[in-house]
């Protein structure tokens, strides 16, 4: 386990208060102008160092993204835009950011804006996070009191103003793109990548937009080393994280931890286990509803990073761990996830607003046991005719939870459908699109 | 995208009251000049606090001409977001997350409650017009599942007969106290924390 000393935010539980002095007394504000006096390169290269990757769900590397940005202001003023939009169902690690931790976060807004050369922050809060964000907001009222922020921040003699945006209840707002568009006061409709936002953003000027915990990590990673942060987990794959674990557990908890952690561990030790033992687990999904789940078979020894849940088909996405057992029907809880993509998607592209309405339809007579057989194989289909074939990643996400059912609960589907395709032999309509699926030599 | 309707019978005119007209200002100040269109979202929200957690028609075009953008863009950020309400809740307005992991926690039994207390059917007001409830996706508030929002406070730890009491409440005209519902502080895992210990001693 994580020793205590190395945690990040040690108000996670708030039980030192989230107020300016007790952020100080926790080493919030310390020696910021320390930090900015090494300079730019300094700071991109030890976050560059400390292999910190976002933590908003895609895992790109920060140093990286912070680099993209151009080196000198032209005629468009840069912009920093922080991502609170938090939706994914599983994860609720910014809220407590938010309300607990809010100094961790408008130093590292600081400290980012001048590493990127913006002097205007824009925090993006989804709009059912109101009451953490004017926690939020009273922290940054009191920063501006100090001094810490504003004219000539935190004697940095660098200018930043920090703003917050509320959101207003839609999960495609956390695409980066989208999330511009909704502060432009357009509807949450993603663009289409290139332009990438560090070159053409808000309001068609550089602007980098970074998770709110991978903001709120920096101003310790400065403070301690990338080397240390580099020394936790593994190659690739460093530093601590806040796991959300949710479901059918013991005690659902948020707790941060270092990488690469075995599930086990997580589950067992944090969460107080499976509710009917650990034989009675069924599946987890590890990070967040888009993630495919794991079967228990793989849960035994999995470990908690980016890269070794990739190798698993799934990913680490934003570590929220959902743990399904055995009481639950997994067609059901997959069924439920499609209609949640079906209410969410934008609508933009036809791949996406059509095929998560049909994923979902599809898995609620499959719950049900009302399918055929064959449509086993066209739902699968559906899958893969999405996923890839839209702007955002909103496609990918809400197919490859269906695609992880697929590919470990088969089964189970096929035990509960049982009719016979409606067409069953083949023949040659011309119309029948679906025409191939039939094909047995295929 | 959620599909909502303008309700029926809409007011005539809507104005800004003079304290949502200094919030609104405050609101266009946070925008780079000639981006005023960026405070669309927080003056609906202001017009949907000043007309009793619904927007009408009428605050729509208001906004529109007050922050000189066509009507149709202020119309089509309203209906896009789920948290605007285009017809009345009332007072208070409940929304139950039931997604997968509210869902396999027992948010259908919130649900019913719902159901027996406020209006057999989601987004119906109650007999005394007091308030209506629906069913949400993911309020990200998973580890504190089952949970539900009442006006912007969040419900935690909830099963059914705590939904009762608190819709009791509620339609008593009274608030009750938010939070989680079984006492434990915040996200730490219940009688069962290893991290932080010192820190919760101290």
């Amino acid at each position: 386990m994580l020793k205590d000393q190395d945690r990040i935010f040690q108000n996670l539980y708030n039980d030192l208060g989230s107020d300016l002095s007790s952020s100080q007394k926790r080493g919030d504000w310390v020696n910021t102008k320390e930090l900015t006096d090494k300079g730019r390169d300094w700071i991109i290269n030890e976050i560059k160092d400390s292999q910190l990757r976002g933590r908003g769900g895609a895992g790109f590397p920060t140093g990286l993204k912070w680099s993209f940005a151009p080196k000198e202001v032209g005629s468009r003023p840069h912009y920093l835009v922080i991502n609170g939009d938090e939706s994914e169902p599983g994860t609720c690690k910014d809220r407590d950011i938010l309300r607990f931790e809010p100094h961790k976060l408008i130093e590292g807004c600081l400290i980012a804006s001048y590493a990127v050369q913006a002097h205007v922050c824009y925090i993006y809060i989804r709009g059912e996070y109101f009451i953490d964000g004017q926690k939020l907001q009273a922290a940054i009222d009191e920063a501006y009191k100090k001094n810490l922020i504003g004219k000539n921040a935190a004697g940095t003699g660098w200018d930043l103003d920090i703003y917050i945006h509320y959101g207003a209840g839609a999960y495609i707002c956390g695409e980066e793109t989208a999330l511009l568009e909704s502060i432009e006061g357009n509807k949450g409709q993603p663009r289409l990548k290139p332009p990438f936002p560090a070159l053409i953003g808000l309001y068609g000027c550089p602007t980098i937009i970074n998770n709110v915990e991978t903001i709120a990590v920096v101003p310790t990673i400065l403070r301690r080393g990338g080397k240390w942060f580099a020394s936790l987990g593994r190659e690739k794959n460093t530093g601590t994280k806040i796991f959300c674990i949710s479901g059918n557990v013991n005690n659902p908890c948020n707790v941060e931890e270092e990488m690469n952690i075995p599930l086990k561990e997580l589950i067992e030790v944090h969460a107080g286990g499976v509710i009917g033992g650990w034989d009675n687990l069924k599946a987890v999904i590890p990070g967040g509803s888009s993630m495919p789940l794991i079967p228990k078979e793989k849960c035994e020894t999995l470990t908690m990073d980016f890269d070794s849940l990739m190798a698993e088909k799934s990913g680490l996405g934003t570590a929220g761990v959902v743990v399904i057992n055995k009481d639950q029907d997994i067609i059901k809880c997959m069924a439920r996830i499609a209609r949640f993509y079906k209410h969410e998607s934008c609508g933009q592209c036809t791949p996406c607003r059509e095929g998560s309405g049909w994923m979902w339809r599809m898995l609620e007579r499959m719950a049900r046991g009302e399918a055929s057989r064959d449509e086993i194989e066209m739902l699968g289909d559906v899958t893969k005719q999405i996923e890839g074939h839209t702007i955002c990643a909103f496609g990918e996400g809400s197919s490859w939870p269906v695609q992880g059912l697929l590919r470990h609960f088969k089964d189970e589907i096929k035990k509960r459908n049982k009719f016979d395709p409606i067409v069953r032999e083949n023949k040659n309509i011309p119309y029948l699109v679906d025409q191939h699926l039939l094909d047995k030599n295929a | 995208m959620s599909l909502k309707r303008p309700a029926k019978d809409q007011p005539e005119n809507f104005e800004f009251s003079s304290s949502s007209l200094e919030a609104a200002k405050a609101m266009i100040a946070k925008y780079p000049e000639g981006k005023q269109q960026s405070a669309v979202m927080a003056l609906l929200y202001i017009a949907q606090k000043q007309n009793n957690n619904w927007i009408p028609l009428a605050a729509m075009k208001y906004i529109a001409k007050f922050l000189n953008m066509p009507y149709i863009k202020v119309y089509e950020v309203a209906t896009f977001y789920s948290m605007y309400n285009l017809s009345p809740v009332g007072k208070y307005f409940v929304q139950v997350c039931t997604t997968t992991p509210c869902m396999i926690r027992g948010a259908n039994k919130l649900v019913e409650a719902c159901k027996e207390k406020i209006s057999e059917n989601e987004s119906e007001l109650s007999n005394d017009k007091s308030c209506s409830w629906m069913e949400v996706e993911c309020l990200g508030a998973c580890v504190n599942a089952p949970m539900m929002q009442i006006n912007d406070e969040y419900y935690e730890d909830l099963d059914k007969e705590k939904t009762l009491k608190i819709l009791d409440k509620i339609l008593n005209g009274e608030t009750p106290k938010p939070g989680s519902y079984r006492g434990r502080i915040n996200n730490e895992p219940e009688n069962n924390r290893k991290t932080l210990m010192d820190l919760k001693n101290a």
